[in-house]
């Protein structure tokens, strides 16, 4: 079986972020970057899948030259090989999923797998998109019912569940009350919560051999794909820092204030 | 420097030693901003290994919960942790000793584990890699690789710590020359609680010291009760006792009467990456100690903001910054020597133990500033805590206790001090450094008062001039005492280890301009690598010209004392820089960095 998951390169969530003076974007200099945490979870699941039925983990990003070093990090995961789509310019999520759906149609994997969403952005909204322009099923927020300690975790057993002849997959997914199970006729997208696994680290023999595993580069123009942004920003801005805090004497007093001065209940 | 090595020019590798008698920059070195993609990654790996599966276990791991700490080694062995030194035919990965280094950096986070990680893949598994024969190889090494096994060594007893070849332990074979019979104890063994395999030294028929290859489980050999230390309390510390105790004949360890061989080779690197061994923590500390004096207030003030904290935590990050030059420098330099060379071939672990044996002075000056800068970073770390930081439930408090084992196991600090000197003197017996000569031309030169200049006049000129005329210090000093002392000098102990400090600080300053200026290229200095390099200076003069003095005064006596030191003074130019400028432009940057700002990753 073939697996296709994205990955995503984006801001380390332990650097500090500052907006730019002019709001025309964020400051980078001194930055770090890393893969997107749900994409990460995404390229474990599938490398679970295929050491279960075989197969390869094909990881895809988009972006400068930069997106290698998150590509050879799931490549020393344990991916097979990579596509790296050289793009610079502004991209929104339509531009994305355009680009997806092409690199999808030319590998024709059984399963594409994507973070719920990008920790960058917080979008939310490729996988989506991505199986509407391919016409597939989706399920979204795949979860698992097991906990982050269970045997199953600790063995590395796949969350999804594979069909009779690997021709449907099954999902746990979490929704607000509680948690669904879907059955997707393959091939089908999946979007992956953050409870769906544990990923593996790269491990130092892991990193050795991603080194000579090919990366295959492509561009929206060789996948005919115009990427032409339909959502533009306008402004970034910091959101107002938050005032300090006020103690309160006794219940009386904090219902008065939330009743009087915040006005919320 | 006057006499700039032939190898210098030549473009070969310098010999070991020879940063004393070397321009400052005349030759290329290996420093962080160098490491490679892979190296990079590697040390990422390393560091979420240590960040989320060993701190969060820091309390279970000091109750001395030895199961876990095996299973940790197991998993360090999951990620290839354990394989770095072990050759590709043996189960390992067989990288360069940058990266070995550079793991150990990233293991050093936490204290007992730190200690058990080195020991068995330095001390316990070497031994083995670098002396065992196939079988042997073949036998432990894949399973040392993955953390199936785990190793010990077994050197020290009670009669025998720094005098490593006292050993009384004694190993006759039996009479139908099938067994080694082993009798005696050994002391302060790591790992020896839950290791697997240890490997021990005994003098066979009393006189030929040799190294054996012992199982746990062998009849006759126990394994004695934990000691209670000071720190490092998680590590597994016992005796081993020996009552005729039985092994097989093939597990003889290299050749009987070698084992010196084995030992020394084994502490030359073990010194050289115990510098490495101790960056990740001093690193840690500081990013901790800032964090704390961000939140903690007194005065209705943050006490980061107080001058003599800033000072604290600037010093911190200046210290970091030598070790960490020097360290990645020697590794490099062994690198450098083995570059090129097949690793399957027969000789390797030769070559290869030649060329941690060529850079032993450099390795011994490691050893001892690195383990005592880490004292002083965790001394200040404490201090910025104030009660706090003597309270157990603050890490700090744990570090600094921990810290203190440095300065004692792998040769003592007096031991090693020794060694700088002596090395320096034995190599220069030897021929391949020319310490009178160029004491000779420093004599003239300083009697005509003539000192050349810095060759590079850029920010760093006076930096430059500093670690070249610290290096006339060592050597000059060094020179009157062997002239005054002859064969007697060994016993003069104060006199070398004050040389040795001398030229702990050259390697260093001259590592740090070496390092600030390669990081700038062709481009403008870095502003807090020049602040760094300033204040490190600035130390580093103060302290050992005081050290020259008093080494001077214990050499000789009168007139021809003055004007030794009427000499020594010339050397002395250097303009202190105002101290309070230099701590902010190098707190600014920790401050942004949220600790130490010139992390590789
Ligand atoms: C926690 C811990 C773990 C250890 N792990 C191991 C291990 O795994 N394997 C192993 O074999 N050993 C191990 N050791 C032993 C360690 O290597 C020795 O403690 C060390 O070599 C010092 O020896 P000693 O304790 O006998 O001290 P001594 O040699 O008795 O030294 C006492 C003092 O005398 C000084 N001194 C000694 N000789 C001279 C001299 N010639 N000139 C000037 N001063 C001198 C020393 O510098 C020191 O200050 C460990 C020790 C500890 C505490
Ligand atoms: C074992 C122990 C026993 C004790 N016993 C007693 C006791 O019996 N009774 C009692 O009342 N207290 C006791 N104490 C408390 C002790 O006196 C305080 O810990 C000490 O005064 C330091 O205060 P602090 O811990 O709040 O540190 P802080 O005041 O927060 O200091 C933290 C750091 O900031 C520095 N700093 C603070 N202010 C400034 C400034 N203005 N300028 C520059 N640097 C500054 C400090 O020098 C220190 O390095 C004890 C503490 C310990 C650990």
């Amino acid at each position: 079986m073939k697996i296709l998951v994205t990955a995503k390169r984006v801001e380390d969530p332990e650097s500090k972020i500052k907006v730019k003076p002019d709001g025309s974007g964020i400051v980078q200099e001194g930055l770090k970057y890393k893969i997107n945490p749900f994409d990460e979870i995404g390229v474990e699941e599938g490398l679970r899948l295929v050491a279960k039925h075989g197969g390869e983990v094909v990881v895809v990003s988009i972006g400068g030259k930069e997106v290698q070093e998150q590509l050879r990090h799931a490549l020393a995961m344990g991916a097979t090989r990579a596509v790296w789509v050289n793009h610079t310019g502004p991209l929104d999520q339509m531009g994305v999923a355009g680009l997806l759906q092409k690199v999808a149609e030319k590998e024709k994997p059984d399963l594409v797998i994507l973070g719920k969403q990008a920790i960058d952005d917080d979008q939310n909204q490729v996988g989506q998109y991505l199986a509407e322009f391919l016409g597939w099923g989706q399920a979204t927020f795949a979860s698992k019912v097991e906990s982050l300690e269970s045997e199953q975790e600790k063995n590395k057993v796949p969350a999804l569940q594979m069909g009779a002849d690997n021709k449907s997959v099954r999902v746990v997914r979490e929704v607000d009350n509680g948690l669904a199970t879907l059955e997707c006729a393959l091939p089908a997208v999946v979007t992956t919560d953050l409870r769906l696994n544990l990923p593996r680290y790269a491990s130092l023999p892991g990193i050795m051999k991603a080194k000579s595993k090919p990366i295959e580069e492509l561009t929206p123009a060789k996948l005919s794909v115009d990427v032409t942004p339909k959502v533009q920003v306008l402004k970034m801005a910091s959101p107002p820092p938050r005032k300090a805090g006020i103690k309160v004497p006794d219940v009386a007093t904090l219902v008065d204030k939330l009743r009087n001065e915040a006005k919320v209940v | 420097m006057a006499a700039v090595l032939e190898q210098a020019r030549s473009g070969a590798v310098p010999v070991g030693g020879a940063f004393l008698f070397n321009d400052v920059g005349s030759v290329r070195i290996t420093t962080p901003e160098l490491f490679t993609e892979e190296q990079r990654l590697y040390l990422k790996t390393a560091l979420q290994f240590s960040t989320e599966q060993v701190l969060p276990q820091a309390e279970k791991i000091e109750a001395k919960d030895n199961a876990l700490l095996r299973d940790l080694l197991r998993r360090a062995g999951e990620l290839g942790l354990l394989m770095i030194d072990i050759p590709e035919a043996h189960g390992g990965l067989g990288l360069d000793k940058t990266t070995s280094l550079l793991i150990a950096e990233a293991m050093s986070l936490q204290g007992s584990w730190s200690v058990s990680f080195g020991a068995h893949t330095g001390i316990g598994t070497l031994p083995i890699v670098w002396f065992g024969n196939e079988a042997q190889k073949q036998k432990y090494l894949p399973k040392l690789a993955t953390g199936e096994l785990v190793a010990a060594y077994a050197l020290t007893e009670q009669g025998s710590g720094s005098d490593a070849l006292g050993a009384r332990t004694k190993a006759v074979l039996s009479p139908d020359g099938k067994e080694w019979i082993l009798n005696g104890s050994k002391l302060y063994i790591t790992n020896a609680a839950f290791a697997d395999v240890f490997v021990v030294f005994a003098k066979v028929d009393g006189d030929k010291f040799t190294g054996f290859i012992v199982e746990r489980g062998s009849p006759g050999f126990t394994v004695g009760p934990e000691e209670h230390k000071m720190g490092i309390r998680g590590s597994s510390t016992c005796p081993l006792y020996f009552e005729d105790a039985r092994i097989p004949r093939e597990n003889l360890l290299g050749e009987v009467g070698k084992g010196h061989k084995i030992a020394f080779n084994i502490l030359n690197y073990g010194r050289l990456k115990l510098g490495a061994g101790v960056l990740g923590g001093m690193k840690l500390q500081l990013r901790n100690a800032l964090l704390f004096a961000q939140e903690r207030k007194q005065f209705q003030t943050a006490i980061a903001s107080f001058p003599l904290t800033r000072e604290k935590l600037a010093r911190m990050t200046t210290l970091i910054h030598a070790v960490e030059s020097m360290t990645y420098r020697t590794s490099g330099l062994v690198d450098a020597v083995m570059a090129g060379a097949d690793k399957t071939a027969a000789d390797y672990s030769a070559r290869l133990i030649a060329a941690i044996e060529e850079y032993a002075i450099e390795s011994s000056i490691m050893k001892v500033y690195g383990s005592e800068a880490l004292g002083y970073v965790v001394d200040d770390a404490v201090q910025i805590h104030g009660g706090a930081g003597y309270i157990e439930e603050y890490p700090v408090e744990r570090a600094y206790r921990d810290a203190r084992i440095n300065r004692i196991f792998e040769g003592t600090n007096e031991i090693n001090r020794m060694l700088i000197a002596g090395m320096l003197l034995k190599r220069t017996m030897k021929g391949t450094l020319p310490l009178f000569e160029v004491a000779q031309a420093v004599d003239e030169d300083l009697t005509a008062e003539r000192l050349p200049k810095a060759r590079v006049q850029d920010e760093l000129a006076a930096e430059e001039q500093a670690a070249e005329n610290l290096k006339r210090l060592a050597i000059y000093t060094l020179k009157v005492a062997a002239e005054t002392f002859g064969a007697e000098i060994e016993q003069r102990q104060e006199v070398l280890a004050t040389v040795a400090d001398i030229v702990m600080d050259a390697y260093a300053l001259d590592s740090v301009v070496t390092r600030t200026r390669q990081a700038a290229g062709e481009g403008k200095l870095d502003a807090v690598r020049v602040a760094m390099a300033r204040q490190f200076a600035t130390e580093a003069n103060v302290q050992s010209y005081a050290r020259a003095r008093r080494a001077l005064c214990a050499t000789v006596k009168g007139d021809a004392l003055e004007e030794h030191l009427a000499k020594v003074a010339r050397l002395e130019l250097f303009t202190p820089y105002d101290p309070v400028e230099l701590r902010e432009t190098i707190l600014q940057a920790v401050e942004k960095a949220s600790g130490y700002p010139l992390s590789a990753v």
